[in-house]
């Protein structure tokens, strides 16, 4: 166990210097003259010379990866040329906002995934499974970016029942000392503003969790069929157990690890499904942050952005294996 | 999409019709739109700004579905989005298959190192999020058609890579792989003869799911402005525009959409389809 | 002495077919007393445990016919009422000691979940009945097995548990499924005594399937001998042994290896019995056809 999670941390390390290193060529790529750039018009020969200098933009592409590498590392992402801010601060400002948003969705998936996959295992082999087969198909098919536009269309625009942008009511005074609104309006029990997050949340929520609960949903249902008719499970009946006890009971949990294996590499998926849904809503979290830079050609703001998202994924492949290994019995002893 | 989630292998020729239909119809459209489009898709007539769809109360006759907040044909518009579409779907579809199925060819079948640095270089790949990949990507070599196909293959080829690696390993261990390199095939023949067409169905299927997935690529680059010049049509660029003006037109939002979808959706089910039916495994 | 099993005109069929896989079938077992039920494989025994117990496979159905428990016709009972009965009165001994424990649960729990769950014991309870009982299946460490999970545990281990599972709740009847076809021979002899013996101090009624003649005639005291799903002969194993009433329960007999004469064993059964057989089955099957 041990060993294999040394193994695990080496290779991530490998990973993300490699994440590095894509990430740092492809700015450097960019055609323009970044100190230019950054100094914008009246510039005189001296001051470019000067911060090209501060950059080491005169030392070799080696050295040049080696001080920015260091930098990183010490959590220096240098400064956003467009909004003229520490990137690692914007950077960590708006990313508890994403979380939320990409927490709330993984709920909603699993909720709605997990629902259809029971209802489809009791009633399997009728309409009802041909239906959920559909529905699942279908939903697989349609990329959140479609689910979202589908929304805002029927709800904000038909039916108007909800709102269609931002985070938050911007008239609302807020009490919040941190970015993750959600959780600290649960734990300051103002639950009128949970409500209004939520509000806003959902929708955004929802477009992101529906592709992602056709997988769960098809993946469970799959999985919960082969365990039914498993002789423990056969036992459990005779036990004198519902059909829901021992779905719940018995074969849930062995079902479980490879719905959850696929969860957890979908997550990373939906959270890059983030940043255009959060475009869409104009939600203020990391992905519309990040297609601002790009629209302001803000680089240091890009780099700052792509390297978080890559290290949340890396963090969340890890996780998924220690759950893994928590989940299988045989796997913690072997 | 993983392989446990494929659909079952019952035989439902309906959706192999009803998709190819739909595919047909939007090919067609996309490589005759200059010639069946009733309108010049860039014309604006301030005149006629936000006719709503034929079966709503003053619509015009010459405009079907309605026009958008610049006056410009609906209809014509969505007719020449397709051709960008269809054009980002074969190019970047068939490139990107390529690319990736020669490496995951290459990584499943000679194992070793080779294995090993297209493996690792995958999961450096698979560490960004695509969109966000795409929009840097785009942001980075300029905008443009071709910038868009560009990203598409630079970001989406492990896709191939690994289906193609997983599915060349499991059948270089079969006992016929075996047996010609036994016969005395060359490990390149082997490749080629034995291995390659038994991979080809699961390539054809993943390069259908590719396709489809360019074009949302596509849609989502137009809709943050980043595709091609803004007022050459394109479905994402519509959805962009439809997006501003949906309380007062949503006609110009839903039609991109459902062609958007429609698109997406028989791409998925039409390599579903034909893979249950030309497989020899499954069938 | 009251029968305490009893099945009537039993019909089971292929789930939306007229086609039969239990054949009119009626059998009665006396509190306290161990049911052989005997065929080769494909004839049925199995299927019969499990429609009393109510867990058919999904493809097959009951069309006809009355299984009682202490005089409570199961049938008639409303879902909810039944799995409760049958949960609370009946237990299994299951063919496959391998796959009958769930392998993400521990063995506690999994010994315990009738009575806490079902029965609406307290877990401390609970607890100290399932120790008990698996001291008395001979587990040496209970207190460990309990927190094992089932691959810590051999095969020999496992199956014990579950004959601890199965009395636990002190049920009425029990369904042993060829409890110990997958096991090795050489701890065939020690569990199938355990059973017995178990059964003797318990008094528990049992349904015993098995395909072994052998066997039945060590633990069983009245025996029923099928065929395609049907009861071909039913009687006590004295007379069952010695005076068999139909030539394939005879020939069955003949075909079972002796230990006093290895020349005569191992005779195939004939095919003017399986004529016979197949006359029966015809015969039950025109009548079927006609209701």
């Amino acid at each position: 166990m041990l060993k294999r999670l040394l193994l695990r941390l080496i290779s991530i390390a490998i990973t993300l210097l490699g994440v590095s290193i894509v990430v740092f060529v492809a700015v450097r790529l960019v055609p323009g003259n970044p100190v230019a750039m950054m100094l914008g018009p009246g510039a005189t020969a001296e001051d470019a010379a000067a911060l090209e200098a501060l950059l080491g933009l005169d030392k070799s592409i080696l050295v040049q990866y080696w001080i920015w590498l260091t930098n990183v590392v010490q959590g220096d992402f240098g400064t956003s040329i467009s909004l003229r801010q520490d990137v690692l601060t914007l950077v960590l400002g708006r990313l508890p906002a994403t979380l939320e948003l990409a927490f709330l969705a993984l709920v909603f998936a699993a909720l709605l995934g997990g629902m259809l996959a029971v209802t489809g295992t009791i009633r399997r082999g009728g309409w009802t499974e041909n239906g959920i087969d559909l529905w699942n198909g279908l939903t697989l098919s349609t990329p959140d970016f479609l689910w979202g536009l589908f929304l805002i269309l029927v709800f904000g625009v038909w039916l108007q029942i909800a709102g269609i942008s931002g985070r938050i009511s911007p008239q609302l005074d807020l009490p919040f000392t941190t970015q993750f609104y959600l959780i600290e309006s649960v734990l300051r029990l103002r639950f009128d503003l949970t409500a209004n997050l939520i509000g806003h949340m959902w929708m955004p929520a929802l477009a992101l969790a529906l592709p992602l609960s056709a997988m769960i949903g098809q993946l469970l249902k799959q999985s919960l069929k082969e365990t039914m008719h498993l002789d423990y499970v056969t036992l459990a009946r005779a036990k004198g157990f519902t059909e829901n006890q021992v779905i719940w009971r018995e074969a849930m949990r062995n079902a479980l690890a490879p719905t959850l294996t696929l969860t957890a590499v979908q997550f990373t998926h939906l959270i890059g499904g983030t940043v255009i849904v959060e475009r869409l809503f104009s939600y203020g979290g990391l992905g519309n942050l990040a297609i601002d830079a790009v629209i302001n050609r803000d680089l240091p703001l890009i780099q700052g952005i792509v390297l978080v998202f890559a290290v949340i994924f890396v963090l969340i492949n890890l996780a998924v294996d220690l759950l893994y290994a928590v989940l299988n019995p045989r796997l913690r002893h072997g | 999409m993983d392989e446990a989630l494929r659909t079952s292998p019952r035989a439902t020729p309906w959706r192999l019709w009803l998709s190819g239909g739909w595919l047909t119809l939007f090919f067609g459209v996309a490589l005759l739109a200059p010639w069946i489009a009733p309108h010049d898709p860039l014309y604006q007539d301030l005149f006629l700004q936000r006719l709503p769809p034929f079966w709503i109360d003053g619509a015009e006759t010459g405009h079907p579905l309605g026009t958008d907040s610049l006056g410009r044909d609906v209809a014509s518009r969505l007719m020449h989005g397709a051709s960008v579409a269809a054009t980002v779907a074969l190019i970047a579809g068939l490139a990107t298959c390529l690319l990736g199925s020669v490496l995951g060819l290459l990584a499943g079948f000679y194992r070793g190192w080779v294995d090993q640095v297209i493996s690792r270089i995958v999961d450096i790949w698979m560490s960004f999020p695509p969109v966000l990949f795409a929009i840097l990507l785009v942001a980075v070599i300029g905008t443009g058609l071709t910038s868009v196909i560009v990203a598409i293959i630079v970001i989406d080829w492990t896709r191939f890579t690994r289906v193609v690696r997983a599915e060349t390993m499991a059948q270089a261990r079969m006992d016929y792989t075996e047996a010609a390199h036994v016969a005395g095939m060359s490990r390149f023949a082997t490749l080629m003869r034995e291995i390659l067409p038994n991979v080809a169905p699961v390539i054809l299927s993943v390069l259908t799911l590719q396709m489809g997935i360019a074009i949302v690529v596509e849609a989502i680059l137009s809709f943050v402005n980043l595709s091609v010049s803004t007022d050459d049509p394109t479905w994402g660029g519509m959805i962009a525009e439809g997006r501003v003006s949906i309380h007062q037109a949503w006609w110009v939002l839903i039609f991109p959409m459902i062609a958007l979808f429609l698109t997406v959706l028989s791409f998925t089910q039409f390599g579903d389809a034909l893979r249950n039916r030309f497989d020899p495994v499954l069938r | 002495m009251s029968a305490y099993l009893e099945i009537t005109g039993l019909n089971a069929v292929l789930r939306g077919t007229r086609t039969r896989v239990l054949r009119d079938v009626s059998l009665s077992v006396s509190k306290g007393q161990v049911h052989g039920l005997v065929g080769e494989s494909g004839a049925g025994k199995s299927m019969i445990g499990k429609a009393i117990l109510g867990v058919l496979p999904r493809a097959i159905e009951v069309a006809s016919g009355r299984i009682s428990l202490g005089g409570q016709d199961l049938g008639v009972l409303p879902l909810r009422e039944r799995l409760r009965v049958i949960g609370s009165q009946t237990a299994v001994i299951p063919q496959d000691p391998l796959t009958a424990l769930n392998p993400s649960r521990r063995i506690g729990p999994q010994m315990t979940d009738r009575l806490t769950r079902t029965l609406g014991w307290q877990k401390t309870r609970a607890n100290h009945r399932a120790l008990d009982l698996l001291e008395e299946v001979a587990i040496r460490d209970p207190e460990r097995v309990l927190h094992s999970y089932p691959h810590e545990l051999s095969g020999g281990m496992r199956q014990r548990v579950l004959i601890a599972a199965a009395f636990a709740a002190e049920p009425k009847l029990i369904v042993a499924d060829e409890p110990t076809t997958a096991l090795d021979v050489t701890v065939q002899k020690q569990i199938l005594k355990m059973i017995a013996d178990m059964q003797t101090r318990h008094g528990t009624t049992m349904l015993f399937v098995t395909h072994d003649l052998g066997v039945v005639a060590r633990v069983c005291q009245s025996v029923s001998i099928l065929h395609s799903g049907m009861v071909m002969e039913e009687a006590d194993i004295r007379t069952m042994l010695t005076a068999p009433a139909h030539p394939y329960t005879a020939a069955l007999l003949a075909a079972t290896p002796r230990y006093t004469d290895p020349e005569a064993s191992l005779v195939p059964v004939s095919d003017t019995v399986l004529a016979g057989v197949a006359e029966a089955i015809r015969a039950s099957d025109t009548l079927w056809g006609r209701a």
